[in-house]
């Protein structure tokens, strides 16, 4: 798991795959090494990237037999990116996940408006923003905008 | 085939062609916002297809790989619903197409992860509810922006409803195949998804001031695998390059 924690999320390379949970165990297989992964959203691109990028590393590492499974179940969730991995992505300027807003299929304003949530500019820490789209430049991420500094962020959706 | 490949074939046909239809926007979307809306849109599709398609296989037993499935079938063994292989028309055509869709995938999605018999099934609609409660909350929202919007994107939207409204009856449809699984409780009786989508429906198009149209009639085939003409336009571009070269990788 250790040889993990460095290989980066190719689209995302300030956070390991260990960081955002998608390795879920290592475990010897008499002398096979077997990784499991799962899959953040089902049709992640960079899925194949990440499979390519954990062998390569443990190959690096003198392990020759390596076999990786892949898990979806129980489904990836961002409530398993822990809060030094958040705070990186923050730093980053990506602003984390805010757990416990996850689409349920109503049509209501999580992130917006009295009482509910608010996504913070991760370059003012304004909570003036807005959603400029429900997609951003992967499928984990939405795009907003901070009307304070006025720049353009990632927010990681909650899922 | 059993009933259970059957389903998993139904279910990642609607999502393969569906994703296969909104992907081509890509590049082509009225704002480069709506552009990788729709393009996420299309992979969350696409890669929920490799779940159900490689169930299929696996339950088939033949050898046969998700990419075997989509790519090596021709259009009479395809079961996806007529409605997602209509034609993308304009912008407010695709989005309505997207809504009427998400509204019944999102609460099938729900039922089959949280009351399917058949653990494989539960797990990938389990994995697949999230993204898909994400869809319809996006083209909910579209729906009434736009309906409820400008003269011009009202007129398009009503268009866009009648255009596709007779599409809409297949997904509630119930054949001998329907049967046997709701009997086994691996899937819901196709009909029993119907109220809930009504009120569901009905509620958006209110709120987008669009009118429900009064018409009924169904048309029906594509769960059997009598389809559009537009099908085999759809297999010849998505297939070309598997068939034509043969084991082809990156």
């Amino acid at each position: 798991m250790g040889w993990l924690a460095e290989v980066p999320d190719p689209e995302i390379p300030v956070v390991s795959v260990v960081d955002l949970g998608i390795v879920r165990d290592v475990a010897f297989d008499d002398d096979t090494l077997v990784v499991t992964i799962t899959p953040t959203y089902s049709g992640c691109p960079a899925t194949s990237v990440i499979a390519f990028e954990i062998e390569a590393a443990i190959r690096d590492h003198g392990v020759d037999n390596v076999r990786l499974e892949n898990q979806i179940s129980p489904p990836w969730s961002t409530d398993w990116i822990g809060p030094e991995a958040r705070e990186k992505l923050r730093q980053y300027g990506i602003a984390p996940p805010i757990d416990g807003t996850a689409a349920d299929g109503r049509r209501v304003a999580r992130l917006l408006g009295e009482g509910n949530a608010r996504v913070e500019c991760p370059r003012c820490g304004s909570a003036n923003t807005a959603e400029v789209s429900r997609f951003g430049s992967t499928p984990c991420k939405a795009a907003w905008r901070c009307n304070d500094c006025l720049e353009p962020f990632d927010y990681f959706k909650c899922i | 085939m059993s009933a259970l490949c059957e389903f998993a074939l139904r279910m990642g046909d609607n999502t393969l062609i569906l994703g296969h239809r909104v992907s081509e926007w890509c590049g082509h979307a009225p704002v480069l916002e709506e552009d990788i809306a729709l393009a996420n849109t299309a992979l969350d599709l696409i890669g929920q297809t490799q779940m159900w398609l490689g169930l299929a296989g696996e339950v088939e037993g033949n050898g046969r790989t998700a990419d075997h499935l989509a790519y090596k079938r021709d259009a009479w063994d395809f079961r996806n619903v007529l409605l997602v292989e209509r034609p993308n028309g304009d912008f407010g055509q695709t989005l309505m197409r997207q809504f009427l869709f998400d509204a019944w995938h999102h609460p099938m999605l729900k039922w089959l992860s949280e009351n399917s018999a058949e653990k494989r099934v539960a797990e990938i609609a389990e994995k697949a509810v999230r993204e898909a409660a994400y869809h319809l909350e996006r083209s909910a929202d579209l729906v009434i922006r736009l309906g409820d919007g400008t003269d011009e994107s009202h007129r398009r939207m009503q268009d866009a409803l009648a255009y596709h409204w007779t599409y809409t009856g297949e997904m509630f449809e119930a054949d001998a195949v329907d049967g046997e699984l709701a009997d086994a409780g691996v899937a819901p009786d196709p009909a029993a998804m119907k109220p809930g989508w009504d009120a569901l429906v009905g509620d958006v198009l209110a709120e987008a001031t669009l009118a429900v149209p009064e018409n009924d009639f169904a048309h029906k085939g594509g769960r059997r695998g009598q389809h559009a003409e537009h099908l085999g336009h759809i297999l010849a571009s998505m297939q070309f390059l598997p068939r034509a070269y043969p084991d082809a990788r990156w």
